[in-house]
């Protein structure tokens, strides 16, 4: 699949002819991308290609500057706030816990948009929020202070916030940054959990291709603002793609735990020859080939 | 959309607390809080008892209840109706104004020590009443409006040089600086005006309850009324505020509006009551965290905060006058004496917590 090719037109979230920036700086020039129904979709690309910022337009936190974003067929600015919180929900890339709450009173700030000034602890809130934390398994933390969590558990507890707020879509933004390798798959595994009911639609940024690869459904490979590849990981994923999104020379063999593509970045002195080559045909750096 | 984890440990019970349910209403009820919000207003009633009693003419509370209720001799009735019972109005409906306040701009700012005494706003406030007192000849009205002006302009001047969110340090030096510059502009307007001006706009800067009465507890009262509802209304949005931006919008609240709002009650609240008795300094700083302390929550707490302020700065009035009576001390003396001891506290502690 191409990068023109948009899957799925009447997807519930969709993009068409996007431009994101802020202020002055434009991150994402005329883009469209749909997110297809019931997907794990996984964002990757190299730092600043645009990733997070595709999902904070996606999730209406930045006003795209030409284009629209569609939620349910509508622009998702003619929504009031809390009926898009209500369908979409965003885990930000650095959410801060205020000082001594506690997991309970955190998860439970997720039923925000199901509430009212009289209406703040319905039976149905009491019941999407120990729902939220027995599904992050964190219902044994629940009066521990936030603070005092392991990173790992901290995570979950923000998952859980999220998935308080019911909505048929979740994003998080880069939700395994800052994690040691057990607790990168432990919130992964519970985002694949969180998806295998087949009733929610999962996006996620993620750094670590190989892990993508093992967990999306669906694959979105951005550089330099735009989508260069997507898919499902195994129709898309090769050298030639790695080489196109993070400029390295590698080898794509297959997992050996999942049968899924797995990057095996090519050694030093043959990563150092191909980039001289490569210096040679395109002295300007102009291509696609830039050093990662 | 509760997927099927869920139904396998739905029967978990939730350390909620008591919850309040009828078909149109439902509330998580935060004990703490409630038994705090009462102790509270106890404390401030039994505070409100003593100053009524307390004076160079001494009064049994006795007295008091009777000449509050009319049956006292006249000259009690004088005392306490028309002096004293103002004087402790005007302490707790400034000191709510002040704490309320104080939540709120704490909250906006995600800092502790953003304050509106800190921050150099009640100096500006100052400043704007100063410019109305030295330019259109004052009033009550005219200081009101330039209080509020000079605490909104300051406001804005603060937020414009720390942009966004910053640490306890930079916002101290930020405040130092502003009420710096504040501070000599007012003492410039001072030596501008003649000297009965001059001599009646140093005594109010100094932060005194000393004749005030029923005009500056109304002005405040009102105030409050129409602005507290408004805090109070904000505060969860403000608490969801203190998660950063992102997860705030998430949630589905209005970021922008909430700010804009927020500030503007702040502002209006610290211009009212700084224009009503002058500058007092800490109870803003002091009391939202102190009543935090209380009711042990995160989020702002807009009641129990108004109630600390007017605890403090009635409990600050009272010792200023019987301290070392027959000298009285301003109330803007005392609480910026006890408040100057718990910033040095509150620095310490945030300095050892690596802020």
């Amino acid at each position: 699949m191409s990068a023109g090719d948009v899957p799925g037109d009447g997807a519930r979230l969709r993009a068409e002819g996007v431009t994101l920036a802020y202020e002055q700086r434009t991150v994402i020039r005329d883009l469209d991308v749909a997110v297809p129904d019931g997907s794990f979709t996984v964002v990757v690309g190299p730092n600043a290609c645009g990733k997070s910022t595709l999902l904070r337009g996606l999730a209406r936190m930045i006003k795209p500057a030409a284009g629209r974003v569609l939620l349910d067929d509508r622009v998702i600015s003619s929504y009031g706030p809390k009926e898009v919180a209500r369908r979409l929900a965003l885990l930000p890339q650095s959410p801060t816990a205020p000082d001594g709450i506690t997991v309970l009173d955190l998860v439970a700030r997720g039923r925000y948009p199901h509430q009212s000034l009289l209406r703040q602890w319905s039976v149905t809130d009491e019941e999407a929020v120990r729902d939220a934390m027995a599904a992050t398994g964190v219902t044994e933390l629940a009066e521990r202070d936030v603070g005092q969590l392991s990173g790992g558990q901290r995570q979950r507890v923000w998952i859980a916030m999220v998935l308080a707020q019911q909505t048929p879509l979740l994003l998080l933004d880069e939700p395994t940054t800052f994690l040691d390798i057990a607790f990168q798959l432990d919130v992964l595994d519970l985002c694949a959990d969180l998806h295998a009911g087949g009733e929610r639609t999962l996006v996620a940024v993620l750094h670590d291709l190989n892990q993508a690869c093992r967990y999306a459904t669906h694959l979105i490979a951005m550089r330099e603002g735009r989508i260069v590849a997507q898919g499902p990981p195994g129709e898309i994923v090769d050298a030639d793609l790695v080489r196109a999104v993070f400029g390295i020379t590698c080898a794509v063999v297959p997992d050996p735990q999942t049968g899924t593509p797995m990057i095996v970045p090519a050694g030093r002195e043959i990563r150092r020859q191909r980039r001289e080559a490569a210096r040679a045909e395109d002295p300007v750096g102009s291509g696609a080939l830039g050093d990662a | 959309m509760s997927g099927t984890v869920s139904r396998t440990v739905s029967n978990t019970v939730l350390p909620t607390g008591p919850v309040v349910r009828t078909p149109r209403v439902s509330l998580r009820v935060h004990t703490r809080t409630v038994t705090g919000v009462v102790v509270l207003l106890v404390v401030a009633v039994v505070l409100a008892a003593m100053a009524l009693t307390l004076g160079d003419y001494r009064l049994s509370l006795g007295q008091v209840v009777g000449a509050l209720t009319g049956s006292g001799s006249r000259a009690q009735q004088y005392v306490v109706v028309g002096l004293r019972l103002p004087r402790v109005a005007v302490a707790l409906v400034v000191g709510a104004a002040l704490g309320v306040a104080g939540a709120v701009f704490q909250s906006l700012a995600r800092n502790n020590l953003a304050s509106p005494d800190l921050l150099g706003f009640t100096t500006g406030a100052a400043t704007g009443a100063l410019v109305s007192i030295v330019l259109v000849g004052g009033g009550p009205t005219g200081t009101t409006i330039g209080a509020i002006v000079g605490t909104l302009v300051t406001a804005l001047a603060v937020q414009a040089l720390l942009g966004g969110a910053v640490g306890g340090y930079r916002l101290v030096l930020v405040g130092i600086g502003v009420n710096a510059v504040l501070a000599a502009l007012n003492n410039f307007l001072i030596l501008r005006t003649d000297l009965s001006t001059a001599v009646a706009a140093q005594s109010w800067l100094v932060g005194t309850l000393n004749g005030r009465s029923w005009p500056e507890v109304l002005a405040v009262a009102v105030a409050l009324v129409l602005l507290v509802p408004i805090a109070v209304a904000g505060s969860r949005r403000l608490d969801l505020l203190g998660m950063g931006d992102d997860v705030a919008r998430g949630l589905g609240v209005t970021v922008e509006r909430t700010r804009v709002v927020t500030l503007l009650v702040g502002v209006a609240l610290v211009g009212v009551a700084t224009a009503a008795v002058g500058p007092i300094a800490f109870v803003a700083l002091a009391a939202p965290q102190l009543a935090r302390r209380v009711t042990g929550t995160t989020g702002p707490g807009m009641v129990a905060a108004g109630l600390m302020g007017a605890v403090l700065l009635l409990a600050g009035d009272v010792l200023g006058q019987r301290l070392a009576a027959p000298t009285q001390f301003p109330a803007g003396t005392m609480t910026a004496a006890i408040g100057g001891l718990y910033l040095v506290w509150l620095l310490a502690r945030e300095w050892r917590a690596g802020r």
